[in-house]
């Protein structure tokens, strides 16, 4: 007995070159495929960057800066082309703006609610059951606006277009609300308790310790989910394309029809625009832009979340 | 004896089924410092709390028994915990001044509970609440910097000064210098022997050298038997009394340092 397992520890020994040379080769085939995955999100948005530069660089070949940012008509599908942008981005930031309007105040509420004032059960229930919400597909949205809330502003505002702004901004609103309170809310959930007992201490009532307080501490955080949620809306598509029309113009008024820089994309790729055309191109210079304010938004919400942290940790 | 403040009545806490603090009767006398004291886990932070009813914050915890303020019970059902808490200020074991700038700190307090001063009377009241937490020299040239800026015990000087620009009864000190290091300890010692003259003061600590040196009266508290898991005040005198002379030998034996 005692000879076979000698013999055996000797067979393992006299192999074990072979053996871990094999090992090591294993390991680093493993770590090159977890990589190579790892890599293929960052390769796909470098990739897709790298695209829309060219197609980008192409267009300002073709159309001045001075046309792109200096016009007030974008009429690019028309004979006379004109290329200016500001008609689209006034009507993305109308509609966000509008979205921002509904999802701000009551995301925030409801942050306040299940943070400050919900028992742990009410908001372990709640808090899954929004980020479900989160989950409605945005063509949902879409019709929601079209359907019902577009006939409801009809009635109270006879003069309002059947495709307008406010009725795609309320609907996004409404789509982009559980976004805004949930992040809010592990914002303020993240306030530690002891500014809480401080304040209550000093004889501050619930509602006084959620407003002046647990809110005010967790601002950066909050801002970050605003920032967040407006990039979001300015990116959002579906809703837009479907209800808030095909006309860019220069207004403020959110009754009238406008048109989204992301609507314009949906409309020209599914259009008969020919594809080397310049009109065609253009789509490529607005998702530029697009892109543009999305990652400037995201990066200045990534920056706010890193503030907040730092003052608790 | 001297004019009690508190008294408590037959106090038992709860969490939920578990007794943490049992059967509490004690008088805790007017501009006294009271220290509590006693080894980890025998409930000193939550009968402190009942003082002011803080621990109804704790979902589950339940209160039992009396406590008479002003010869009124604060768990009277027609009793405002928001008032309760503003006669009776508290200091917490950690520093914990708002994410606000130092004058805010105290003046929000003040605005909360219904300050109609205008702005000179405001400074006014922010300067007398930091002069007399002796916090005033160190931070006048910085009123609008941030409270979380200050040291340690400059921020725990900062709380204390916001429960004093309130003007309450009774100040309440969860281990107040726990946290800090000896100088700043010794700096809000001094600044206690100081309140104790306008102020009735409940301490909870740690640090036996502290109750001797600080406090007037002491409470000995200790868990109710062998294997129970709650706490009691087993023996409450003058300090010197439960330092020198004790009745019960376990208060002996701990003081002593032979146990605990």
């Amino acid at each position: 007995m005692a000879m076979s397992t000698d013999r055996h520890q000797h067979t393992n020994l006299f192999r074990s070159d072979g053996l871990r040379r094999r090992r090591q080769w294993e390991e680093r085939t493993v770590r090159a495929a977890l990589l190579f995955f790892a890599l293929v999100s960052v390769l796909t948005t470098l990739g897709i960057i790298y695209v829309l530069l060219e197609e980008t660089v192409l267009f300002f070949r073709q159309v001045s800066f001075a046309q792109f940012f200096l016009d007030t008509r974008w009429t690019p599908l028309f004979l006379s082309q004109r290329f200016g942008i500001w008609p689209l981005v006034n009507g993305t930031v109308l509609v966000a703006a509008g979205a921002m309007l509904v999802a701000l105040p009551l995301g925030l509420l409801a942050a306040i609610y299940m943070s400050e004032y919900a028992s742990e059960r009410v908001r372990r229930v709640l808090k899954p059951f929004l980020e479900i919400l989160a989950g409605i597909p945005t063509v949902v949205y879409g019709y929601f606006a079209l359907t019902f809330i577009t006939p409801i502003l009809r009635s109270v505002f006879p003069q309002t277009q059947v495709f307008n702004a406010a009725s795609a901004a309320i609907a996004m609103g409404f789509m982009i609300l559980p976004m805004v309170a949930s992040l809010s809310e592990d914002a303020l959930y993240a306030v530690p308790n002891s500014v809480r007992e401080a304040a209550y201490a000093l004889g501050a009532t619930r509602w006084e310790v959620a407003t002046q307080v647990v809110v005010p501490a967790a601002l950066s955080g909050i801002a970050a989910a605003f920032i967040l949620a407006v990039s979001r809306a300015i990116g959002e598509t579906m809703i837009v394309a479907i209800a808030a029309g095909q006309q860019p113009k220069l207004t403020l008024n959110p009754l009238e029809s406008i048109e989204t820089m992301t609507a314009y994309i949906v409309q020209v790729s599914l259009g008969d625009t020919p594809q080397q055309s310049l009109a065609y191109k253009t789509i490529f210079a607005v998702g530029m832009m697009l892109f543009v304010m999305t990652l400037g938004m995201n990066v200045a919400s990534y920056l706010l979340t890193r503030r907040f942290r730092e003052v608790y940790e | 004896m001297e004019p009690v403040a508190l008294e408590l009545r037959n106090l038992s806490v709860y969490y939920g089924a578990f007794l943490a603090v049992k059967d509490v009767n004690l008088a805790i006398p007017r501009h006294q410092i009271t220290a509590i004291i006693g080894p980890s886990g025998v409930g000193k932070s939550t009968l402190l709390r009942a003082l002011n009813r803080m621990n109804e914050l704790v979902p589950g915890c339940r209160t039992e028994g009396e406590v008479l303020f002003d010869g009124m019970n604060i768990y009277d059902p027609r009793v405002d915990p928001v008032e309760v808490r503003r006669r009776i200020g508290m200091v917490f074991q950690k520093p914990n001044p708002f994410p606000k700038s130092i004058y805010e700190n105290i003046a929000w307090g003040l605005r909360i509970n219904g300050f109609r001063g205008n702005r000179a009377q405001m400074d006014e009241a922010v300067e007398g609440a930091l002069r007399a937490a002796a916090l005033w020299d160190e931070v006048k040239d910085k009123l609008h910097q941030s409270g979380l800026s200050l040291s340690g015990g400059q921020q725990q000087r900062l709380c204390i000064a916001r429960v004093i620009a309130l003007q309450p009864e009774v100040i309440l000190l969860d281990e107040p210098a726990s946290a800090l290091d000896p100088i700043a300890t010794l700096k809000i010692e001094e600044l206690m022997r100081e309140l104790k003259r306008d102020y009735t003061i409940v301490i909870v600590t740690h640090n036996m050298q502290q109750a001797a040196r600080v406090s007037d009266y002491t409470a000995m508290m200790m868990l109710t038997g062998e294997g129970e898991r709650s706490g009691t005040v087993i023996e409450f005198d003058r300090t010197k009394t439960i330092f020198t002379n004790p009745r019960d030998k376990r208060t002996e034996d701990y003081v002593t340092g032979r146990f605990g």
